[in-house]
C-alpha cells in the first residue's frame, strides 16, 4: 500500500469519461438512452405499418372501377366470408394446426434429449444440427424436398426397393391428403412445412425443459407418479410454455408462407398466396389485408385460451 | 422392533468413484436417524438408494424385509422431502399436497379434505390456494414435508431440509420435526452435514466419509467416544492429538482426542500453555493456545476472563476427557 494512493481516484477525463460519469449517476438517462432508438423502430416502422396495414382492411374496393373508397365499412370482412375465401382460411388453420401439432410432437424427444441427457460436445452438436438447416437457403431446400417428394423421386424409389410401393399408393389415394404424388399432395406441403419449422418448435423447448429441475420430476416419481403420470402431471405442464411459443412460430409461420403451397402441393391456396394475389396482380389491397388479420386473430384467440387453460401458470 | 432399512454391503459406483463403498446399515422402525458427513461423502447418495432415485451397483437393500434393488421409486411407500424442496410451480400448494392422493386416483374433495389435514399438522392451515412462488422459504419446507406426509410413508427421507434456512428458522424447525417424528411414529432418515444438527435430532448417527460409515451410535457417543480421528473432528470439531502427544499427556501412545469444553483453565496445578488469540462466539469465547508444538482450542464459558495473547496459562482437564480413538484414521 503506498501512502499517496488516494482513495478517491480522480477523473478519467476527456469526453468518455465525463460520458461515464454522468450516465452511471443517470441510470434512467442511459435506459432512456438505450431504448429510444429501439422503440421509434418497434413503434412507428414496425407496428406503425402494421396498423396502416390493418386499416386498409376496413376499405373497401369498388368493383366497377377497381379503386379503392377510403370510406370506414366491413364490406372486406363479409368478403372474407365467401365460401371460397372461407375455404382458403378453413385450409391454411387446419394445415398450420396440424403441422404445429407434428412439429411439437416430433420436437419434444429432441428436445428432451437435448436438455437432460447431452453434454459438452453433444450438446453442441444437438445446437449445430437443429440450427443447420436454418443456414441453408429456404428455396433451395424446398426445391431439394420437390424432387425428394416428386413421382420420379428417391422417397418413391425408397419405397420401390422396400417394397412397399402399395402403402405410398393407398396413401396417395385417400382423399384430400392425397394426390397424384407426394409432391402435389397436401401430404407434401405438410412434411415441408414440418420440416422447415422444425427447429423453430425444437429450441424453445428445449430451452423450457432445461428450466425444469431434476428433483422435479424424481418428486412426481417420488409421490407415486408413474413415468406416464410424471410426464401429463408434471413434465408437459412445465415444458408448455416453451411448446407454447414454439407453437406460436410454427402455427404463424405456417399461416403466413406462400412459397411452400406454391412449389409442393395441390394448387388450391393459402392465406399467403391469398395476400400475394389480391395485394398484388388483382390490386385489392384491402382485401388482402382483411385476410392478413386472420391469423392475428387466430393467434390473439390461441394464446387467450392457452393462458385460460393455465398454460403459463408455471412462468 | 422391525428394521425399517437395511443396507448389506451397499456400493454405488459413478464410474471411477465409489460414492457408496460396501456399507452396512440397518435403521430400526420409528427411529430418527441422522446421516452426517461433508459434501461427497456419500451420505445423500444412500438415501437416494432408499428411494429409489439411484440403484446400488453391488450389495442388497431391504425396506421393511421386502428387497428394494429393481423396484421404481413410484412403487417404494418411501417418501422425500427435497433439498430444494422440488414444489411443483404450476400447481397449488393444495394440489402440490394433494399430488401423491391424485396420482392414486382418490377424489377432488376427499384429497384436498386430506391436503387441508396435512398443511394443518405442519402448521400451515388455510395456506391452499396459495402458489409455491408465494411462499417463504420456510413454508415451503412445511408444504414439501405435508406433501410427502400425506401418503403416510414407511419411511420418510428429508435430504438436509433446513440447508437453506436461516439459524432461527431452523433451529424452530428442528424442534417441530422431532416432535413429528414422535407424534407420527414414522422413521425418518435424515441427512445433513450440520453436526449441531444431526446430534440435536437424531436418536442415532451415522458418519460418512468417502462413501464410508466410519461410525455409527448414538449423539452422545458419537461425541463423547469418537473412534476415529475423522469423526472427532467433524463431530464437534474437537482436538485431535498425535501419538507421541498422548503418550506425553497421558502415559498411552495413541491418537486422542480432547474436548475444547473439557479444558479449563485453572491458577496452578495445570499444564503449562501458551495464548495465541481468541474468537468471541456469544455463548462462550474460543480460545488457541499451543502446548509445546501442539496447538489445542479451548472453550471458555462465557463471563471468564480472556487471557491475552501471548500470556501463559495453565491447562487442566479430567483424565477420563482424553479419550483415546481405536482407529488410525
Amino acid at each position: 500500500m503506498s501512502a499517496g494512493a488516494h482513495a478517491i481516484l480522480p477523473g478519467r477525463g476527456g469526453l468518455f469519461g465525463t460520458l461515464s460519469d454522468v450516465l452511471w449517476r443517470n441510470p434512467r438517462l442511459t435506459l432512456f438512452l438505450m431504448l429510444t432508438p429501439p422503440l421509434l423502430w418497434l413503434g412507428i416502422i414496425y407496428l406503425g405499418s402494421l396498423f396502416a396495414l390493418l386499416a386498409q382492411s376496413f376499405f373497401s374496393i369498388d368493383e366497377f372501377s377497381g379503386l379503392i373508397r377510403y370510406e370506414w365499412t366491413f364490406k372486406t370482412y363479409a368478403e372474407l366470408l365467401r365460401p371460397s375465401n372461407l375455404d382458403i382460411i378453413l385450409r391454411t388453420v387446419s394445415m398450420a394446426a396440424a403441422v404445429t401439432l407434428a412439429s411439437a410432437v416430433i420436437a419434444f424427444p429432441i428436445a428432451y434429449y437435448a436438455a437432460r441427457y447431452a453434454r459438452g460436445k453433444w450438446k453442441a452438436l444437438f445446437y449445430l444440427g437443429a440450427m443447420l438447416p436454418l443456414w441453408s437457403s429456404y428455396l433451395v431446400k424446398v426445391y431439394a424436398w420437390k424432387l425428394i417428394l416428386a413421382k420420379e423421386g428417391i422417397l418413391t424409389w425408397i419405397f420401390a426397393k422396400l417394397h412397399l410401393t402399395p402403402v405410398l399408393e393407398a396413401w396417395l389415394a385417400l382423399p384430400v391428403i392425397g394426390g397424384n404424388s407426394l409432391s402435389v399432395s397436401y401430404t407434401g406441403t405438410f412434411i415441408v412445412f414440418v420440416y422447415v419449422w422444425l427447429p423453430y418448435m425444437i429450441l424453445p423447448t428445449q430451452a423450457a425443459l432445461e428450466r425444469v429441475p431434476e428433483s422435479m420430476l424424481e418428486a412426481s416419481s417420488d409421490l407415486g407418479g408413474s413415468p406416464a403420470q410424471t410426464f401429463r402431471h408434471v413434465l408437459l405442464p412445465l415444458a408448455l410454455p416453451g411448446i407454447i411459443a414454439g407453437s406460436i412460430f410454427t402455427f404463424s409461420l405456417t399461416l403466413g408462407d406462400y412459397i411452400i403451397p406454391q412449389i409442393i402441393g395441390s394448387s388450391r391456396l393459402f392465406i399467403g398466396q391469398a395476400v400475394y394475389a389480391h395485394q398484388g396482380t388483382a390490386g385489392n389491397i384491402p382485401l388482402a389485408a382483411a385476410f392478413t388479420v386472420v391469423p392475428i386473430v387466430i393467434m390473439g384467440f390461441y394464446l387467450w385460451m392457452a393462458k385460460r387453460q393455465g398454460a403459463f401458470n408455471a412462468l | 422392533m422391525q428394521t425399517a432399512v437395511a443396507f448389506s454391503r451397499v456400493s454405488r459406483h459413478f464410474g471411477a468413484v465409489r460414492a457408496v463403498d460396501e456399507v452396512d446399515l440397518a435403521i430400526a422402525e420409528g427411529e430418527f436417524f441422522a446421516m452426517l458427513g461433508p459434501s461427497g461423502s456419500g451420505k445423500t447418495t444412500c438415501l437416494r438408494l432408499i428411494a429409489g432415485f439411484e440403484q446400488p451397483t453391488s450389495g442388497h437393500i431391504e425396506i421393511f424385509g421386502e428387497t428394494a434393488e429393481g423396484v421404481p421409486p413410484y412403487r417404494r411407500n418411501v417418501n422425500t422431502v427435497f433439498q430444494d424442496y422440488a414444489l411443483f410451480p404450476h400447481l397449488s400448494v393444495a394440489d402440490n399436497v394433494a399430488y401423491g392422493p391424485m396420482i392414486r386416483g382418490v377424489p377432488k374433495a376427499e384429497r384436498l379434505k386430506a391436503a387441508e389435514e396435512a398443511l394443518a399438522l405442519v402448521r400451515l392451515p388455510g395456506y391452499g390456494d396459495r402458489r409455491p412462488g408465494q411462499l417463504s422459504g420456510g413454508q415451503r419446507q412445511r408444504v414439501a414435508l405435508a406433501r410427502a406426509l400425506i401418503n403416510k410413508p414407511k419411511v420418510l427421507l428429508l435430504d438436509e431440509p433446513l440447508g437453506a434456512l436461516d439459524l432461527k428458522l431452523r433451529e424452530q424447525m428442528q424442534e417441530e420435526l422431532k416432535a413429528l417424528q414422535r407424534k407420527l411414529g414414522i422413521t425418518f432418515v435424515f441427512v445433513t452435514h450440520d453436526q449441531g444438527e444431526a446430534l440435536s435430532m437424531a436418536d442415532r448417527v451415522a458418519v460418512f466419509n468417502h462413501g464410508k460409515i466410519m461410525q455409527i451410535g448414538a449423539p452422545e457417543e458419537i461425541y463423547r467416544a469418537p473412534r476415529s480421528r475423522f469423526v472427532a473432528d467433524f463431530v464437534g470439531s474437537s482436538n485431535v492429538l498425535p501419538p507421541d502427544v498422548t503418550e506425553r499427556l497421558d502415559g498411552r501412545r495413541a491418537w486422542a482426542s480432547l474436548r475444547p469444553e473439557a479444558i479449563r483453565l485453572v491458577s496452578e496445578g495445570g499444564v503449562e500453555a501458551m495464548v495465541t488469540g481468541h474468537s468471541y462466539l456469544g455463548a462462550a469465547t474460543k480460545l488457541g493456545v499451543f502446548l509445546g508444538e501442539q496447538r489445542l482450542t479451548v472453550l471458555l464459558p462465557a463471563g471468564s476472563p480472556v487471557p491475552a495473547q501471548g500470556q501463559m496459562v495453565s491447562i487442566q482437564w479430567n483424565p477420563a476427557d482424553l479419550h483415546v480413538m481405536e482407529d488410525e484414521q
